[in-house]
C-alpha cells in the first residue's frame, strides 16, 4: 500500500505549474476570446515541446509513454490556470482512445499529436456538443453503437456559444464516415473514454477550486471595510474554510480514480464517478463562496474570478453530469451483496 | 503508487480477523456510561491486551506490535467490522499515550503506560472549565508547587468518563501572575486523591457520560508533571493534535455506519423513497465515508514515508463530525415515526442503535475543538487569511 506520488511525478508537477502560471495568464486567456479560433497555436507548440501533448503517447510513436496517473497532477495544474487548449482531453482521452483503436489510424495520428502537429478530440453521446472540434485534425465520435473517426473535410460544424468564452463547442454533423469500432468493442472503448474524460474533469476541478480559494484569500486580505481586511471577518473565513474542507477530501478520490484507470482495475468506473462528483462539487462550492466573498467585484466581467468559475460550472456537467455518475454509484451500492463498509475500499 | 495490500498486510488482516472472531463478546456490552458497563469495557481492554491487540502501534515492550499506520488502519477496519466494543480508555491510549511517549520521562513511561495498556488505569481529560471552553487559555484552576508536591485548586468540567476513571490529565495554572497560554502546566492527577469531588453530569441520553471535577487542596507528587513547568500549552497542543489527527476517529467507524445506513435504507426503501432526498443522502454518506478513508490512507502513507501532518489536518475534524451527524440524521428520517423510540420500546422494531448514535453525533462538532474554531484555524493557518 503506497498512496503517494513519486518524487519525479511531483517534480514534473512543479515544473508544469511554473510554466503554466507564467504563460497562461488571465490576460492571455482574455486576448484569445476575441480571436476566431480562441486557440493559441504558439502555446500548443510550447506544450508539445515540454512533452505534454505526447505524454501518454507510446515511445514508439514519439511520446513519453506515461499513463493517467502520471498525468493527473498535471491536469490539476491545467485546471489551476483554466488552460483553454485541449491538452488534458488530448492526453487523457484522445490519445488512450487512439492507442486502443490502434492500427493505421493510431500510427498516423499519434506521432502528430506528440509532435504538436495536430489536435485530436473526442465526442461521446454524453456530450452532444464536441469541444474544440474546429481545431482538430481528427475527431473521434460516438455514433449510435459505433465509434467513427472523421477529418475536418468530412464534417460540418455548428458553433454554440458557451457562458465560458474560452470554451468552443460544436455540433458535429458527419456526412460520410467509416466506423473504427463497432458493437461490443465500440462500447468498451466508449466506456473507457468516458471514464477518462470524467477523470480529466475531476482533476481540473481540483485545480480550479484551489485557484478560486487563492484568489479569494488574496482579495479578502486586501479589500478593507470597517477599517480592516474583509478576510478577517469570520463569516468570510468560514466560507473559504468550507471550500478547503471539501477540496481536501476530493483529492484522494481523484488520485485513486487515476490509479484505477491506469491499472485497469474493475473498480475504475465507480472510482471515477466518485471522483467526478466530489471534485466538481468542491469546485462549484469554491465558485459560489468565492463569488460571495468578492462582493460586487466578483459580479464583473473585469475581475478574473469568472474565468475559473464558469469553467468549473461547465466541467460539472460534462463527461457525465451528476445524475449519470450518481446513478452509476447507486447501481453498485444498492445492489444485493454489495461489498461495502470497513475494509472494502481497496478490496 | 500501489493501492493494494502486501502479503504481510493481508496476513495481518487475517490474524486480526480470526482473533476478533474468537474474542469479541457475542452480546454487546452495556454502555460504558454505566458503572457495570464501565467494568465490562475495562475487562475487554484486558482481553485485548492479553492478545497483544490493545494498541498495535505501540512498541512490543509495552504489549504492542510496533505496527505502522497502514496496519493500524487495517486493525481498525477489522475491529469495527467485527462490531467490537468501543474503547473505554481512548483518552489514554489514543491521546495521552502518544503524548507521554514524546514528552514523558523514562520513569513516567514505565510507571504509566503498562497500566494504561491493560485498562487497569482508565484516563479522563481535564481541559475545560466553566469559563474556559473554546478559549482554553482562560484556564484558572491552579497548581502551587510546595516542595515535591503540587497543591491543586479549582474546577474542571465536561470530563468524559471521569465518573469511573482512575486518573485525569489536564492543564493547571502554576504561575499565578501569568496570563493566557503562559504559566500553564500539564499535570496528571489520580482521581481518588483526597480533596477531589467528582460530580456526574447526565448527558442527552440521561447517563452520566461526563463529570465536573472539583479540586480542593489536592496534593499531587511533582513527578506527575508532564513536560516542564509553564510549558503545558505546547504539550496540550500535541495532545489535541493527536486527537484531531488520525487516531481518535479512524475511517472504519464511519464506513461501517455508512454500510449500516445503506442496509437500513434498503430494508425500508419503499417508505423512504417517498422523500426523494433520502436516497441521495444515503449515497452521499457512502461517498463521504469513502473519501474519508481514501484521504486517511493517503495521509498515512505520506507519514509512513517521513512526511508531516500539516495545517490541512484541521479539515479532518470537521469532515468526520459533520459526516457522522448527516448519516445519523438520514437514518432518523428513514426510521420516520419510530425514530424517537428507545430500542427496548415494545414496538420499536428495527430502530437498533441509531437514536443513540444520533444523540452522540450531535456532540462531534463540539468536542475536540468546536467546528467553528476549526474553521478559524483552517482559514488562518491553512489558507493564511488575516486575523
Ligand atoms: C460529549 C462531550 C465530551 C466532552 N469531553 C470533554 C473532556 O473529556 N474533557 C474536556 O476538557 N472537555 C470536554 N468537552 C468539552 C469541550 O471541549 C467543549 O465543549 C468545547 O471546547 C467548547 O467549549 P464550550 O462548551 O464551553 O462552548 P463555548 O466555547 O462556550 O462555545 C459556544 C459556541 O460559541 C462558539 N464559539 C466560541 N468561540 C468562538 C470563536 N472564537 N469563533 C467562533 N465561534 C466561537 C462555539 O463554536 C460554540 O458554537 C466535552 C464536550 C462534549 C460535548
Amino acid at each position: 500500500m503506497d498512496f503517494t506520488f513519486t518524487e519525479d511525478q511531483l517534480l514534473f508537477q512543479d515544473s508544469v505549474r511554473d510554466f503554466l502560471v507564467n504563460e497562461v495568464t488571465p490576460q492571455r486567456i482574455r486576448a484569445l476570446w476575441d480571436t476566431d479560433s480562441g486557440r493559441d497555436d504558439a502555446l500548443w507548440q510550447q506544450l508539445a515541446a515540454l512533452g505534454l501533448t505526447g505524454l501518454t503517447v507510446s515511445e514508439e510513436f514519439g511520446g513519453l509513454g506515461m499513463n493517467e496517473l502520471d498525468f493527473v497532477l498535471l491536469a490539476q495544474e491545467a485546471g489551476y490556470v483554466a488552460l483553454p487548449e485541449p491538452l488534458v482531453q488530448t492526453a487523457m482521452v484522445a490519445v488512450p482512445l487512439l492507442s486502443s483503436i490502434g492500427g493505421d489510424l493510431a500510427a498516423e495520428w499519434l506521432p502528430k499529436v506528440a509532435a504538436g502537429e495536430a489536435r485530436v478530440v473526442v465526442g461521446l453521446a454524453q456530450n452532444r456538443l464536441v469541444e474544440d472540434a474546429h481545431v482538430a485534425g481528427l475527431i473521434l465520435l460516438q455514433r449510435g453503437g459505433d465509434l467513427i473517426a472523421v477529418t475536418p473535410d468530412q464534417v460540418s460544424l455548428r458553433h454554440n456559444d458557451s457562458v465560458d468564452p474560452s470554451r468552443r463547442l460544436f455540433m458535429v454533423d458527419a456526412s460520410k464516415a467509416t466506423a473504427v469500432a463497432e458493437g461490443d468493442r465500440a462500447a468498451l472503448l466508449v466506456g473507457a473514454a468516458l471514464n477518462r474524460g470524467a477523470l480529466a474533469c475531476a482533476a481540473q476541478a481540483l485545480g480550479l477550486a484551489q485557484r478560486m480559494i487563492d484568489m479569494s484569500v488574496q482579495y479578502t486580505s486586501e479589500r478593507q471595510q470597517f477599517g480592516k481586511p474583509v478576510g478577517s471577518f469570520q463569516a468570510v473565513k468560514h466560507h473559504m474554510a468550507n471550500v478547503a474542507v471539501r477540496l481536501e477530501y476530493a483529492k484522494a478520490p481523484t488520485h485513486r480514480a487515476a490509479y484505477a484507470i491506469a491499472n485497469r482495475q474493475a473498480i475504475a468506473s465507480q472510482a471515477v464517478s466518485h471522483a467526478k462528483l466530489v471534485a466538481c462539487e468542491a469546485a462549484n462550492l469554491a465558485a459560489k463562496n468565492s463569488h460571495q466573498v468578492h462582493g460586487a467585484m466578483g459580479y464583473t466581467w473585469e475581475v478574473d474570478l469568472h474565468l475559473f468559475m464558469k469553467k468549473a460550472w461547465a466541467l460539472a456537467n460534462s463527461w457525465g453530469d451528476a445524475g449519470f455518475h450518481k446513478s452509476r454509484i447507486g447501481e453498485r451500492i444498492f445492489a444485493d451483496g454489495a461489498d461495502l463498509g470497513a475494509g472494502a475500499t481497496f478490496s | 503508487m500501489e493501492l493494494t495490500y502486501t502479503d504481510s498486510q493481508q496476513a495481518f488482516r487475517k490474524e486480526v480477523r480470526s482473533w476478533l472472531a474468537q474474542h469479541v463478546p457475542a452480546q454487546p456490552l452495556q454502555t460504558f456510561d454505566t458503572e457495570e458497563g464501565f467494568l465490562q469495557h475495562r475487562a475487554w481492554e484486558a482481553t485485548l491486551h492479553a492478545g497483544r491487540w490493545g494498541m498495535v502501534t505501540w512498541p512490543e515492550v509495552l504489549g504492542g506490535r510496533g505496527c505502522d499506520l497502514i496496519e493500524w488502519l487495517i486493525f481498525e477496519e477489522e475491529y469495527y467490522r467485527a462490531g467490537a466494543p468501543l474503547r473505554v480508555n481512548q483518552n489514554g491510549i489514543f491521546l495521552l499515550g502518544p503524548t507521554l511517549m514524546e514528552y514523558g520521562t523514562e520513569e513516567q513511561k514505565a510507571r504509566i503506560l503498562p497500566k494504561m495498556a491493560t485498562g487497569e488505569e482508565v484516563w479522563a481529560q481535564g481541559w475545560s472549565e466553566p469559563n474556559a471552553g473554546s478559549d482554553m487559555a482562560a484556564i484558572r484552576a491552579t497548581a502551587r508547587l510546595e516542595g515535591d508536591t503540587y497543591v491543586i485548586n479549582g474546577q474542571k468540567i465536561w470530563s468524559t468518563r471521569a465518573v469511573w476513571a482512575d486518573w485525569c490529565f489536564g492543564m493547571f495554572r502554576t504561575d499565578p501572575a501569568s496570563e493566557r497560554h503562559r504559566g500553564l502546566t500539564f499535570i496528571l492527577v489520580p482521581l481518588r486523591s483526597p480533596g477531589i469531588t467528582v460530580r456526574p453530569i447526565p448527558q442527552l441520553d440521561g447517563l452520566p457520560g461526563f463529570a465536573e471535577i472539583f479540586f480542593d487542596d489536592v496534593e499531587v507528587a511533582v513527578d506527575n508533571r508532564l513536560g516542564d513547568e509553564g510549558a503545558g500549552w505546547g504539550v496540550a497542543m500535541a495532545t489535541a493534535g493527536f486527537e484531531r489527527g488520525l487516531m481518535l476517529r479512524s475511517p472504519a467507524r464511519f464506513q461501517e455506519t455508512a454500510r449500516r445506513l445503506v442496509e437500513l435504507y434498503r430494508a425500508n426503501h419503499e417508505a423512504a423513497d417517498r422523500n426523494p432526498a433520502v436516497k441521495d443522502a444515503v449515497l452521499r454518506a457512502y461517498l463521504d465515508a469513502e473519501s474519508y478513508c481514501l484521504t486517511t490512507y493517503q495521509t498515512a502513507c505520506r507519514l509512513n514515508k517521513g512526511g508531516k501532518i500539516g495545517a490541512e489536518s484541521s479539515t479532518n475534524k470537521i469532515f468526520w463530525s459533520e459526516l457522522d451527524q448527516d448519516m445519523h440524521a438520514t437514518a432518523m428520517s428513514i426510521l420516520g415515526a419510530r425514530a424517537e423510540l428507545l430500542p427496548h420500546a415494545p414496538d420499536a422494531g428495527d430502530v437498533g442503535t441509531w437514536l443513540d448514535g444520533w444523540l452522540f453525533s450531535l456532540s462531534g462538532p463540539i468536542y475536540a475543538g468546536t467546528n467553528e474554531v476549526q474553521r478559524n484555524i483552517i482559514a488562518e493557518r491553512m489558507l493564511g487569511m488575516p486575523r
